[in-house]
């Protein structure tokens, strides 16, 4: 290791303390929300979970916009074509609502993640834009081909969820848009789905790996459409489509689905070693989630 | 703070307006702006729950709700639970002992009153998810699952109850109310309104020199602070720490750092300047240096030394030798031999350090969350360069310590801030600063070979451990001491040779936490006693009990016990639930599935109270004129329940009962010096000491009556009745002379637990007295992911005499959630995990059902025969489930904690070797 001489007070000099509490917004609209983006930079903050502890010991001191207010944009409804999740939707919220079994891995999630204190006050919109690798609700809206909606001034966008998570604390947010809904079509909420998580305790556990997976079943007892998403083993949770793929035209049966999958089909996981486990025992334990989300189709246990 | 909104909402059934700063958290406007301080703060980050509060009935952390989202909604608190009376849930709380150092109670209570408002029975699953959440660190959360799933069996409104005093009922805790009231004043509880706010510097770097440069150029751009603190400003001696002969711990580093998290430099100012303020702006100059990040690193013949006077970065060493090891080793039936590795534990009390200081005059008084005050006081006034009595030390209530509350940690900075500012100075560690500066288990690293004859009886243990103690010395010597006389464990073996090193290096230091390395060895010996067994084809519970301890055996230190050897019997009790375990384990495993199911057993013993060295007790009672009975008692209780023992064996020694008693302490200018909380010493060392105060006063209560041994005495107002029979006396405590305090009269007593030093080989008598426990676990492992699940425990403990037994429960099952963390996700990594969520404890959903079987063979130096319990749950627990691993897998796991990654690891890597379990096991 090099001898290397660190000057921490280095920033420019100032002319007085910092400012300590910022200008902070909580309007009820989006689009009064966009107009007070449109006027400066602000950080956007809705259930704080995400927020607080990044400022343990400091003060938030950016100019904030809480969207809290706004109770358009809470609440799952059904729509023609698609259910639209408002991004102020918090996790009890997706819990405790009535969704067709191709949500239930979406509210499996909804269950595990933190405890019930964070349940009550971190949002879906916060989790997406949060954009952590580990972001319980990432794989199970990965099944649902969600797509999120996007508000700006200049007019309103939609992505595919996979488009608008680009890395790890990475999204395609421009700095004038807003993250307003969640989009799930109809198309994808077909068939049943499941959520695996694995953490090193109980309760209150950042994931090692977990797991979405749901399949529509044909006919004929054989799998007609398969949608697996593996989370917190790559920088951005991803889908598994040469596992999907594979999967098409087998009879939904766990041993027989848990029998296609094959270590190569987990080639889009990137894995890394951290605080919770190494690279390899993600990889090893990824596929055996996968086996057993597959293996409990077909019991009935979804 | 600039920006300041009004807000508006309803607390606890009652409107509120304040005006705040719109991200202020609500926990900090509740307890700063409200002044209602019953909701906790133990991690900013959401991470443990304490906080918790209700929102429109639903249960949030304030610490992660910005004030301006409470306006205009319904917020409930602790302090809005009770009416006047305890609620049918703080009444479950209190019969179960469902608190116990109460830091996590509130959040607990509000956490379950969400559920309950829904569902009045809920079931065990649904308390567990509703509590999941909330952290506690004392508990292990089964009386709490207790009390919760209860509550409705309470009435709405508690009964008045006279309290009974008898040693041996399950009396409840004196000091439980203001727990479940969330009245109890904790570290960061007490400080005035106009206090000043101290924030440390702390190194970034493991290993670095540095300069301060001129601090005017940063006082002119924060006029909110008043001083800074450097080395420089230390009044007295910049050094302290717990063994004198060891202090080497600068309060105030002077040019070079030696942990990542040491503390340069204070600043103190008003909240708003210090809360806000951003370390980088510190004018300090640094120049890293190479760590010595481990004991490979400290230990390597180029490194460089951490302290000039410790040569080779050995701080000091441990050694016991009995017998002769090679002829033992060379007759042998069987040897069997291991090398096992443990990890940093953290404390993880849910309360960070915290208390405040002020000047009275000439004194200085220091009002934190300690297991120390007297040591604390003399240590501070030391650095103040004050005698010892101009300092005075009142511990707050402690929301845990498990031994990382004896040493200091804000102590030393309020004390010089408060005594050279003359103004109230308050300071709380964050988590991050709490985990990163303050002490950790010493991770061990230990070569370990054990060795029995053909009739399966122990000959021999060669013990070697190294243990990493860190940048400073703290409690390292303890431990370099105590495990080469615990590390046979509890059995007789004839000769032993055990050889620790506490080895120096640039992480945080190493300290005290419960067992001081004897859980470590007993992972490393246990584990060895089953492969022993295994090599011996004999049961291993009961080549355990054919080696336990026994009244007429020597220990590994030539010490004679004459009585209170417990262990056979704590064997014998586990024995049916061991063959039932077992059973249970083999027809689960006949599925020959991929989870297998396994059981363990280990042993433990633990000498209560300092190691061959002095240990005194004082206590003293006293009557007064206007007709109460005194006990000034300077005991901290850090929850584990020495205030209610104490009272219950002074009241059941005086005769009279419990709630005549009024409690006075601790307080070093109040109390007489009781000696540390640790070394699960106070109910036998203090308890002896109450017992011998409380009888001399009875005899002098006696007197004043010319009453009879046999008298019962009743307390109403001042009259003091003495019953025998049909003779009744009276006397009026007012008539009789008092004391300028209005005492009548009082007794002193003090208990020294006969101990002597030992010799150059270890040997003598390092304690009066040893607890014993046998311990057992059940786990699920998945073989295929490598995760562990606990399924049941239980824990037979000889604790000489159960004073209390809700209490020895609670420690024990307390002791066995800490146990469950150690083995199995507790991991500290110095710099990288130092928050509650990447740092793992159990939550409520890691501690399974435990059956607890209390022993009791009397000590009988103990008061009432009884001995300690705070540490002995600690010490098997984690070599029991690693043993229950290896029986359910076939697969040694030596180093802890059994991660998932390293047991996934371990059973592939024997499957490779192409070793199947059922050879393995034997």
């Amino acid at each position: 290791m090099s001898k290397g001489v660190v000057d921490s007070a280095s920033h420019p000099p100032h002319q007085g303390p910092p400012a300590v509490a910022a200008p902070y917004l909580r309007p009820t609209s989006i689009a009064a929300a966009l107009q007070h983006l449109a006027d400066g930079p602000r950080l956007i903050v809705a259930g704080c979970t995400d927020v607080l502890p990044a400022h343990v010991g400091k003060m938030v001191v950016e100019p904030v916009l809480d969207l809290t207010r706004i109770r358009d944009a809470r609440g799952i409804r059904e729509e023609n074509d698609h259910w639209r999740i408002g991004a102020l939707t918090t996790w009890a919220d997706v819990a405790e609502a009535t969704l067709p079994p191709a949500f239930h891995a979406l509210q499996s999630a909804a269950r595990q993640i933190g405890g019930v204190q964070i349940q009550n006050a971190g949002t879906l919109g916060g989790n997406l834009c949060n954009a952590s690798p580990a972001a319980d609700g990432v794989p199970a809206l990965l099944i649902l081909d969600a797509e999120v909606e996007l508000c700006a001034l200049t007019g309103t966008r939609r992505l595919a969820l996979a488009e608008f998570i680009l890395g790890n604390r990475q999204t395609a947010l421009r700095a004038d848009e807003i993250l307003t809904a969640i989009r799930v079509p109809k198309s994808a909420c077909g068939g049943r789905a499941t959520f695996l998580k694995l953490g090193a305790r109980a309760y209150q556990v950042i994931s090692i790996v977990m797991v979405a997976a749901r399949l529509e079943v044909a006919a004929d007892g054989s799998v007609a459409a398969a949608a697996i998403a593996v989370g917190a083993c790559s920088p951005v949770a991803c889908r598994l489509p040469a596992l999907e793929a594979a999967l098409i035209g087998t009879p939904c049966a766990g041993d027989r689905l848990r029998a296609i999958v094959r270590p190569e089909h987990l080639h889009p996981l990137a894995p890394i070693t951290d605080v919770r486990a190494s690279a390899d025992y993600r990889r090893e334990a990824a596929l055996t989630l996968v086996r057993r989300a597959l293996s409990s189709f077909g019991t009935g246990a979804p | 703070m600039t920006a300041s909104d009004d807000l508006t909402f309803t607390l606890n059934g009652r409107a509120v307006r304040v005006s705040v700063p719109p991200m202020r958290r609500l926990s900090q406007v509740l307890r700063e702006d409200l002044d209602l301080k019953g909701t906790k703060v133990g991690c900013d980050a959401g991470d443990c729950g304490a906080c918790t509060v209700l929102i429109d009935g639903h249960a949030v952390c304030a610490c992660l709700t910005p004030a301006a989202q409470a306006q205009g909604r319904d917020v409930r608190t602790v302090e809005g639970l009770a009416n006047g009376t305890l609620n049918r849930l703080q009444q479950a709380f209190l019969h179960y002992g469902a608190a116990q150092c109460g830091i996590c109670t509130p959040g607990m209570l509000l956490a379950a009153t969400a559920l309950l408002e829904r569902d009045p029975a809920p079931s065990e699953a649904a308390v567990q998810d509703a509590l999941g959440g909330v952290l506690c660190r004392c508990t292990g959360y089964r009386k709490i699952i207790e009390a919760v799933l209860n509550a409705h069996r309470f009435p709405a409104e508690a009964q008045g109850k006279a309290a009974t005093a008898l040693v041996g009922a399950r009396v409840p805790r004196v000091d439980g109310g203001g727990k479940v009231t969330g009245s109890e004043a904790f570290g960061d509880d007490l400080a005035p309104a106009d206090a000043l706010w101290l924030k440390l510097i702390r190194a970034p770097h493991a290993s670095a020199r540095f300069t301060i440069a001129p601090l005017a150029p940063l006082l002119a751009r924060y006029p909110g602070i008043v001083r800074v603190l450097t080395a420089a400003d230390v009044p007295g001696a910049n050094e302290h720490g717990v063994i004198p002969a060891f202090r080497d711990q600068p309060v105030f580093a002077v040019e070079q750092v030696r942990f990542a998290g040491e503390a340069i430099a204070a600043i103190i100012g008003d909240e708003t300047t210090v809360a806000g303020f951003d370390a980088a702006d510190f004018p300090v100059r640094w120049e890293p240096l190479p760590p010595l990040a481990d004991m490979d690193a400290a230990t390597q013949a180029a490194a460089p030394l951490l302290h000039r006077d410790r040569p080779g970065n050995i701080l000091t060493g441990g050694f016991v030798r009995r017998g002769d090891i090679e002829a033992a080793f060379a007759n042998a039936a069987a040897t069997v031999e291991g090398r096992f590795e443990t990890s940093f534990v953290e404390h993880a009390y849910i309360e960070p350090e915290a208390g405040f200081a002020h000047r009275n005059g000439d004194t200085l008084e220091l009002f934190v969350s300690t297991q120390t005050p007297h040591m604390d006081r003399d240590e501070t006034a030391r650095i103040l360069a004050l005698p010892p009595e101009k300092v005075r030390l009142v511990p707050t209530a402690c929301g845990g310590g498990f031994g990382g509350k004896l040493d200091m940690a804000v102590q030393p900075y309020l004390a010089i801030a408060a005594w050279l500012l003359d103004r109230p100075v308050r300071c709380a560690y964050t988590r991050p600063e709490s985990m990163a500066s303050t002490t950790k288990r010493h991770p061990g690293r230990m070569h370990v070979r054990l060795a029995a004859n053909n009739e399966g009886l122990l000959q021999a243990i060669d013990f070697a451990g190294d243990f990493d103690t860190g940048a400073y010395s703290s409690w390292g010597p303890t431990v370099a001491t105590r495990v080469p006389i615990h590390c046979s464990g509890p059995y007789a073996v004839g000769s032993v040779l055990a050889q620790t090193r506490a080895i120096l290096t640039n992480n945080a230091p190493s300290g005290a936490f419960r067992g001081f390395g004897t859980p470590q060895a007993a992972f490393a010996t246990e584990s060895l006693m089953d492969a022993l067994a295994d090599r011996l084809g004999i049961d291993r519970l009961e080549f355990r009990l054919k080696n336990a301890l026994r009244a007429g055996d020597r220990t590994a230190t030539g010490q004679l016990l004459t009585a209170s050897v417990g262990m056979a019997d704590c064997l014998v009790a586990l024995q049916a639930p061991w063959q039932a375990a077992r059973a249970a384990a083999q027809a689960h495993n006949a599925g020959n599935g991929i989870t297998r199911r396994g059981v363990g057993v280990a042993c433990m013993w633990y000498g209560c109270g300092n190691t061959a060295l002095p240990n005194p007790s004082t206590m003293r009672v006293a009557v007064t004129a206007d007709g109460r009975v005194v006990l000034y008692q300077g005991a901290v209780d850090i929850g584990q329940g020495s205030s209610t023992v104490l009272a219950q064996i002074c009241a059941e020694t005086l005769g009279l009962p419990l709630d005549v008693l009024t409690l006075v302490g601790a307080d070093t200018s109040l109390t007489p010096d009781a000696g540390k909380t640790s070394a699960s010493r106070q109910t036998f060392v203090s308890g002896r000491a109450i017992f011998a105060a409380a009888t001399d006063l009875r005899r002098q209560i006696l007197r004043l009556a010319n009453a009879g041994e046999r008298a019962r005495l009743e307390l109403t107002g001042t009259t003091l009745s003495f019953v025998d029979g049909a003779d009744v006396r009276q006397v009026d405590l007012a008539r009789l002379p008092a004391d300028t305090n209005g005492v009548v009269l009082a007794a002193e007593a003090t208990f020294d637990p006969p101990t002597s030093p030992l010799d150059a080989d270890g040997q003598g008598v390092p304690y009066a007295t040893y607890a014993f426990g046998a311990q057992m676990a059940e786990v699920l492992v998945d073989c295929e992911l490598g995760t562990v699940q606990v399924l049941k425990v239980a824990a037979a403990h000889d604790v000489g005499r159960a004073v209390n037994p809700a209490l020895v429960e609670g420690q024990i099952e307390g002791g066995i959630a800490q146990g469950i963390g150690m083995a199995l996700m507790e991991e500290y990594i110095p710099g990288r995990n130092t928050n509650l969520h990447d740092y793992l404890i159990p939550t409520v959903g890691d501690v399974p059902p435990i059956e607890t079987f209390l022993i009791e063979d009397p000590e009988p130096l103990g008061p009432y025969g009884a001995k300690g319990v705070g540490e002995p749950a600690m010490i098997a627990t984690p070599a029991a489930i690693l043993n229950a691993i290896r029986d359910a897998t076939g697969v040694t796991i030596t180093r802890v904690p059994a991660t998932p990654d390293r047991v996934r690891a371990a059973i592939a890597a024997a499957r490779a070797r192409g070793a199947k379990a059922s050879d393995v096991q034997g």
